[in-house]
Order: structure tokens, then C-alpha cells, then sequence
């Protein structure tokens, strides 16, 4: 079975129904066009770039540039996430906190998975990792700006309770537990749903992907649970380092509360 | 027992100064509102970072301690309690119907839920939360600012017993010149930005 190639004029298509929506979100002053179009524009040129980057890293695979484009792809995701919070930590820790936990978690998860599980040869070879590095950092990067976004928005709000327990004489992590359990619990929901609702409410991206390109449902099954269970661990993982680095980083080594560490954006 | 010494102390809002308070003394703080009086105990009790100085609690430098070691000898009351549970029960690390009693505070009141309670009663149960970590210098910050005569004079009467069995220093923030004078015999007042002591009889 062949994939029916798309030319530009389908895309095109597809294009003004994005269109029209910003119309009608201009029509009912919903305020979102300009973002709408923006977005849509950015993921347009991404991922042309992304498919022309790939195309030229297929035809040589050097290890160097499949690194330079992971690690490109990370610090994305860690501007990303930066950038989705409301108060976010200032300095180099802003986008070093989740930088750093979707690089324990994502990296870690997909090096395990194509050594251990898929068995690729060699393991870095660019047709397996750089899509489920994709798929393992957009997932969790969601669930870390989620989890990081609740942890300092609760410790804002909560800040006289938690003081209040300083006052007392309880420690840091007995001053922070509840919200820092909130705050992890709020970024695995998401892929506990997505999980719940695979295969009877939704059809995952990657399965979807791997029919339309012919492969067999039942194989296309298997790498869609695989990616599935990977991307729930990664996210949970990467949320748990998130909110524990997060939240060392609100007290100093005298145990105070340092919400002057946050800057609101 | 519990003395309380403060060397080159230093808060963005109070030059530098030096404080002796014995075991079992007390002593009242005074000043215009925005003066840095709240400040000044935060900054003793160690939970704002912008400050200079050593402190001493029983010649034990703060340094030797943890943060939360030595919070638990320097209790700090608030203007203003946060409760971070359901039930007073929540928060208080033991059970002490006498203490309660001493406070005009039923005994069934712990497992009462914070919501339904007034500011006079946050603050005496905000007190009772204290006192029952058995904190060796008190930080109380305009605690009868919300009570009504007889409770005042029960608090009063409450910190003045604790003050004498437990030997412990007091800084007591007060706007009222009568408390001041029934309370104690050392008053500070925070006179543009420099701490300044008065002994009245």
C-alpha cells in the first residue's frame, strides 16, 4: 500500500479552515486570532523545517547532528515550558528546572527504549529516535509546565499557611508537601486520561500516523502502546524532578520561603 | 529557660542595633504603623532573608541551628494567623483542655473547623498552636489586637503565668500605652528607622 502524497493545495485547504476559525473568533471577539494564526503559522514552518532536516539526516546520519537536533529539540521544550508559566523561577533556574527534568526523564526513557526494547541498530539512528524523542518530549513538557505552574501558583496563594508552618517550626517539606502533591497530581492527569481514553475514544497520533502510511493495525497497535506506557512514565518522572527541584528552589538553606526567587511574567 | 540576645541586628527598615532580653523578662515594641515592627520579628525569627546580624537564643548561636530548630525555640505570633487544615485539631501537636480553658476556649473546641471561627478566635487559637511547641523566647505580634476586654486580660494573664514558670523572653508589639505599662517594664520604640529603649516604673 502506497501513502497517497499531499500537495500543497490539500494543505492548503485544511489551512482555511484554521482561517475561518480566526474569523469567527474576531467575529465573537474572542481575542484569540492573532495567537491562532501564529501558532498555526509556527507549526507550519516547523515542521516543514523538521521534515527537510530529517530528509538530509537520513541521507547521512552522523551522530553529531542527531545530538545537535535532541538537544535542540530539549531546550525548546524547556523555553516552552518557561514560557507557560504565570510565575516562573528567575534566573537561569526559569528554564533550567524543566530543561533539566525533560532531560532526566525524556532522554533517559527514549535511550531505554531504543537500547532495551525496540533494539534499533545502532540505537541512535534517526528513523526511531527522533520521533519518539518528539513524542516523549511534547508530552512531557506539558506535564512539567502543568505540575510547575500549579507548584508556584499554590505556593503564592498559600504562602501565609506555609509560613505559618515555618513559624511553627516545621521543615520545608513538611510546609510544602500538600501543594507539592497537588501539583504533581495536576501534571499526570492529562496523560492518565489520554491513556483511559486510547483506542475507544481517541486514535493516538502516532497509530493514526503509522495507518495512513500503511503499516499493519495490529503492529501499529503495539508501537502505540509502547509509546503510550513510555510517555506515561517519562511524564511522571519528569513532573516528580520538576516539582522537587521547583520547590527546593522556594527555600533557601535556612529553610525560608523565597517567593522573591519568582518573577511574574 | 529562654534569653534572647540580638548582636549588630540590621532589617531594611532599622539601623543596627544590639538587644539583651534575661530569661523571663519582657519587653514591649512600639511605633508608627509601617515602621518595620512586624518586620523586626520576622527577621528574628528567621524568615525573611534581607537582614543582618547574629541572634542567640540561650547564648546558642541561630547559626548552630536549622532554620526550623530554631523557630521552634523563637515562637513568632503573627498579626494574623493562616491555618492550613480543616479542623483546629489539624494543627495543633497535642491535646490540652487546660491550656484551651485558660483562654476561655471550651474543650470540644479543637475539633471545630476553622472556617466558622472569628479573627478573636484565630487569634487565641493561634496562641494555644504556639504555645503548645513550647517555644523558649516569645515574638508576639499585637496578640489582643482583636479581643475583647475579658479575653485580653485572659491572654495577659496567660503569658505573664508562662513567661514566669517557663522563664522565657517576650517581645510584645503593642499600639496600647496601658498594656505597655501593665506588661512590662523595658519599652523599644522605633523612632525613624532607629530602635530606642525607655525603662518607665
Amino acid at each position: 500500500m502506497e501513502l497517497i502524497r499531499l500537495s500543497a493545495l490539500d494543505l492548503g485547504l485544511a489551512a482555511s479552515l484554521v482561517l475561518l476559525l480566526a474569523i469567527l473568533s474576531f467575529r465573537l471577539s474572542l481575542g484569540v486570532e492573532r495567537k491562532l494564526l501564529i501558532a498555526a503559522l509556527r507549526s507550519i514552518v516547523q515542521l516543514t523545517l523538521l521534515g527537510l532536516v530529517l530528509k538530509s539526516l537520513f541521507a547521512q546520519s552522523h551522530p553529531l547532528f542527531i545530538a545537535a537536533l535532541a538537544l535542540f529539540m530539549l531546550f525548546m521544550a524547556g523555553y516552552e515550558v518557561m514560557a507557560r508559566q504565570a510565575r516562573r523561577f528567575s534566573g537561569a533556574w526559569g528554564m533550567g528546572v524543566g530543561t533539566l527534568s525533560m532531560f532526566i526523564s525524556s532522554f533517559s526513557v527514549t535511550i531505554l527504549a531504543l537500547n532495551v526494547i525496540i533494539q534499533v541498530e545502532p540505537w541512535y539512528s534517526v528513523q526511531y529516535l527522533i520521533p519518539l524523542l518528539g513524542m516523549l518530549l511534547g508530552n512531557t513538557m506539558s506535564g512539567i509546565a502543568i505540575s510547575l505552574d500549579n507548584l508556584t501558583h499554590n505556593a503564592w496563594q498559600q504562602r501565609h499557611q506555609i509560613e505559618a508552618r515555618l513559624m511553627l517550626g516545621h521543615d520545608w517539606h513538611k510546609a510544602i508537601e500538600e501543594i507539592r502533591r497537588n501539583a504533581l497530581r495536576s501534571g499526570l492527569i492529562p496523560i492518565i486520561n489520554a491513556m483511559a481514553a486510547a483506542g475507544v475514544v481517541s486514535l493516538p497520533g502516532m497509530m493514526t500516523g503509522q495507518i495512513l502510511a500503511g503499516s499493519p493495525p495490529f503492529e501499529a497497535a503495539k508501537y502505540q502502546i509502547l509509546i503510550l506506557l513510555l510517555i506515561s512514565a517519562g511524564t511522571g518522572f519528569g513532573a516528580t524532578a520538576a516539582v522537587w527541584l521547583g520547590s527546593r528552589r522556594l527555600f533557601d538553606e535556612r529553610q525560608r520561603l523565597r517567593l522573591d526567587r519568582l518573577k511574574s511574567s | 529557660m529562654g534569653s534572647l540576645t540580638l548582636k549588630a541586628f540590621q532589617t531594611p527598615l532599622l539601623a543596627a542595633f544590639n538587644l539583651e532580653l534575661a530569661a523571663g523578662e519582657c519587653i514591649t515594641l512600639t511605633g508608627p504603623s509601617g515602621c518595620g515592627k512586624s518586620l523586626l520579628l520576622r527577621a528574628i525569627a528567621d524568615l525573611d532573608a534581607q537582614h543582618q546580624g547574629e541572634a542567640f537564643v540561650d547564648q546558642i548561636p541561630r547559626q548552630s541551628l536549622t532554620g526550623s530548630e530554631w523557630r521552634r525555640r523563637v515562637g513568632l505570633l503573627p498579626a494574623e494567623s493562616a491555618w492550613w487544615a480543616e479542623r483546629i485539631s489539624d494543627h495543633l501537636p497535642r491535646q490540652d483542655p487546660s491550656l484551651l480553658q485558660s483562654l476561655g476556649l471550651p474543650p470540644e473546641s479543637e475539633s471545630w473547623s476553622v472556617s466558622r471561627l472569628s479573627s478573636g478566635e484565630k487569634q487565641r487559637f493561634g496562641l494555644t498552636r504556639l504555645l503548645l511547641n513550647r517555644p523558649k523566647v516569645l515574638l508576639l505580634d499585637e496578640p489582643t489586637a482583636n479581643l475583647d476586654q475579658t479575653n485580653r486580660e485572659r491572654v495577659e494573664a496567660l503569658i505573664e503565668s508562662w513567661r514566669k514558670t517557663q522563664n522565657s523572653a517576650v517581645i510584645w508589639v503593642t499600639h496600647d500605652p496601658a498594656q505597655q505599662q501593665r506588661v512590662a517594664h523595658r519599652h523599644l520604640q522605633i523612632v525613624q528607622g532607629n530602635l530606642q529603649e525607655t525603662t518607665w516604673n
